[in-house]
């Protein structure tokens, strides 16, 4: 613990970089020149008191549990509760992806997590013209209540919390989850889990966008005020630097970036009349994990930080509206297709990292996916990782172990630093969506990855497998095979279902839909109706596309 | 002075994961061709379209949906149908091992995996260009 007053007498007898002795460095050379973490920040030889000593622990730390709650959102961590063990995990028909929930959970899972296909994630059934080759390859199709009642076969949606990564059309999707329990006669209000549902991150860099930025964020204020009054165990939101860094990030940006959207919706909702200690602890977020260790750790500390001295800032008293309570995801765009059994080596360090750093919820990549999506086995694989994590290590014992270093606290620091200047220069543009349209975070993003791409090429940074350690002949593994009757079964389905549902009460519904979304009532009500009704996630989609529009990018490289 | 080589690097289908295009984008302007860049969701029609208009020499597609098999090939037979042979089809993203083949076969000259250099890109794109 470093308390102003401890740091004073400790100052003395350290050493700080100019003070390395050069006799060392002259017997010992540094085999490397560059000394940058992924963030391009310039890392010392050695940290002591002098590069933290304006820390003050109860103010800029906290108790874990405590404001400003660097520590941990929680008194005792991992000791009460683990992390939510939580596998992104969806491809071909909804049949398929039920299996490999049953799969999952029988090994220990203890969370769901969907991957939903292209033309689910843009609102496309599955026999759409643009739908072409697209059916169930990233994650599993859905296309109307028929298939959500599929996916969650024999799993009981009352006890289980399931996220679902869905964000142009999360509100109709998140339709079909509430009426497919309802259908189960299992209430609004005892369900839990999560819709991405962060269309700003989308625009900056996921980019399954569909509608311009107003009516989206309509709709997403539309879901967290349906979701305080109806599904209080619901977070209908999951502000996302995911993939923000997939795309090629720093992690200060990523941290940034995240936390400026994150602030762009608390204030949309704000200006809606919403009471922000109602919807406020409903928001989570969702972070990277990448390979720069601490850098990472030091991320998800000062992201704790920034977000309760800003929420605090707006207005917020509850406690809970101050928690960052975040999902993890390792880098996917860290993984190599080459010698693909060492990505298992990458993912266990890099979930290391999100536990220390105090994630809620983890979820490990499979060191096929560079590849394909991942078979049974690797990710049975990444599920052990984490289960090792969690049962054998001991990094559950006790909280924020890191807290105190100084290096973790100098970083932390920084990192938070490097963010408020993000913010002013967003706040500069006139926010976070004049930003997006002026191309400035799609900008510095391609940037960023550029850079990263030049220094593994100069070979400044060692990817191994890639750019050193090398295999003449790379071994494969055996990757996941799809049933390739299931796009066959699924059009087939979907065409039965256009037939043989009650029509007239879709078209009803739909109409319903249209006239409301014109309006400024909110849609969550219309659009539980449509999906009841079993209108297909297209037409339903269909509807608000006509009356939304769609959003177009200016294409920047 | 030597006439530069002109590429279209596009991005086919719904898939937005857009960092390898842009990266591979960069990396051809700087070594001196004329890139242009389609932005998201094309469909192969487009593709085909802008690469008639534009004139370009090569068409660089990108695509980690796993759609390449449909996707990758519909550019390929659209270009065979309108009878251009002289402009060189390369792709990347994640493409398994086993499909390359077929993709070569279709007219696909080379296909570029996770961790290429772009340097591997650069250099075959000069060594293969048909005009």
């Amino acid at each position: 613990m470093h308390t102003k007053e401890n740091t004073k007498p400790m100052k003395h007898q350290s050493k700080s970089e100019t003070q390395i002795d050069q006799k060392a460095v002259t017997e010992n050379p540094e085999h490397r020149s560059f000394h940058k973490n992924l963030s391009n920040l310039d890392i010392k030889t050695v940290y002591t008191p002098d590069d933290i000593k304006d820390l003050a622990y109860d103010v800029d730390l906290g108790p874990p549990g405590g404001f400003p709650f660097v520590r941990g959102v929680h008194p005792t961590m991992y000791r009460g509760r683990l992390w939510t063990m939580r596998q992104f995990a969806g491809f071909g028909s909804a049949e398929e992806t039920n299996k490999r929930y049953h799969y999952l959970l029988n090994h220990g899972e203890t969370g769901l997590s969907v991957a939903f296909d292209y033309p689910t994630l843009y609102g496309y059934d599955s026999d759409h013209p643009l739908a072409r080759g697209e059916f169930g390859k990233c994650g599993v199709a859905i296309s109307s209540l028929v298939d959500m009642e599929l996916l969650f076969h024999n799993i009981p949606l009352d006890k289980i919390t399931t996220s679902m990564t869905i964000n142009g059309p999360a509100a109709i999707i998140w339709a079909m989850y509430i009426a497919n329990a309802e259908n189960q006669g299992i209430s609004k209000n005892k369900l839990g889990g999560t819709i991405q549902n962060d269309i700003l991150k989308e625009y900056i860099a996921q980019k399954s966008y569909i509608f311009p930025p107003e009516p989206s964020m309509r709709l997403i204020i539309d879901t967290f005020e349906y979701g305080c009054k109806h599904v209080p165990k619901w977070n209908t939101i999951s502000i996302s630097g995911y993939h923000i860094r997939e795309a090629g990030s720093t992690a200060v940006q990523e941290l940034a970036f995240t936390l400026a959207d994150g602030l762009e919706y608390v204030k949309a909702a704000v200006k809606r009349g919403l009471d922000i200690d109602a919807f406020a602890p409903r928001l989570s977020f969702f972070f990277n994990a990448h390979n720069d260790f601490f850098e990472e750790i030091a991320k998800y500390r000062a992201a704790r930080r920034i977000w309760a001295n800003e929420m605090r800032r707006l207005g917020a008293k509850n406690p809970r509206s101050l928690w960052m309570r975040f999902h993890t995801q390792t880098a996917g765009c860290s993984l190599t297709a080459q010698q693909p059994e060492i990505n298992i080596v990458r993912v266990t360090m890099q979930g290391l990292a999100a536990v220390l750093g105090g994630t809620q919820s983890l979820h490990t990549n499979s060191m096929d996916e560079a590849l394909a999506l991942p078979s049974e086995k690797a990710v049975r694989i990444a599920l052990r990782t984490q289960q090792i994590i969690a049962e054998e290590t001991g990094v559950t014992n006790t909280v924020d172990p890191l807290g105190g270093s100084y290096y973790v606290e100098w970083l932390t620091d920084t990192m938070e630093e490097e963010t408020y200047k993000y913010f002013e220069r967003i706040e500069q543009l006139g926010g976070v969506i004049p930003a997006i349209e002026k191309s400035f975070f799609q900008r510095e993003i391609a940037d960023s990855a550029y850079r990263y791409q030049k220094e593994i090429e100069e070979r400044k940074r060692v990817i191994v497998g890639v750019n050193r350690y090398k295999l003449e002949d790379d071994l494969g593994i055996p990757l996941l095979q799809m049933d390739e009757k299931g796009e066959e079964r699924q059009i087939h389905r979907l065409q039965k279902l256009r037939k043989d549902r009650d029509n007239s009460a879709v078209h009803r519904h739909l109409t319903d839909l249209r006239k409301a979304a014109e309006g400024t009532e909110n849609l969550m009500p219309h659009l539980l109706s449509c999906v009841h009704s079993y209108a297909t996630l297209g037409e339903t989609c269909g509807v608000l596309r006509e009356v939304f529009g769609e959003y177009k990018e200016s294409a920047i490289f | 002075m030597e006439k530069k080589i002109r590429v279209l690097v596009a991005k086919p289908g719904l898939d937005g994961h857009d960092r390898g295009a842009k990266i591979v984008a960069r990396a051809l302007r700087d070594a001196g061709m004329e890139v242009i860049y389609t932005g998201l969701h094309q469909t192969a029609e487009q593709i085909v379209n802008t690469a008639i208009q534009e004139d370009v020499d090569v068409i660089g597609l990108s695509l980690l949906s796993g759609a390449h098999m449909t996707l990758f090939l519909d550019v390929a037979s659209m270009l065979r149908e309108k009878q251009i042979d002289d402009v060189l089809i390369v792709g990347g993203g994640i493409i398994p091992e086993e499909d390359i083949p077929r993709l070569k076969k279709a007219g696909i000259a080379e296909v570029f995996g996770p961790g290429t250099p772009v340097e591997t890109i650069v250099t075959f794109v000069k060594q293969n260009v048909k005009r």
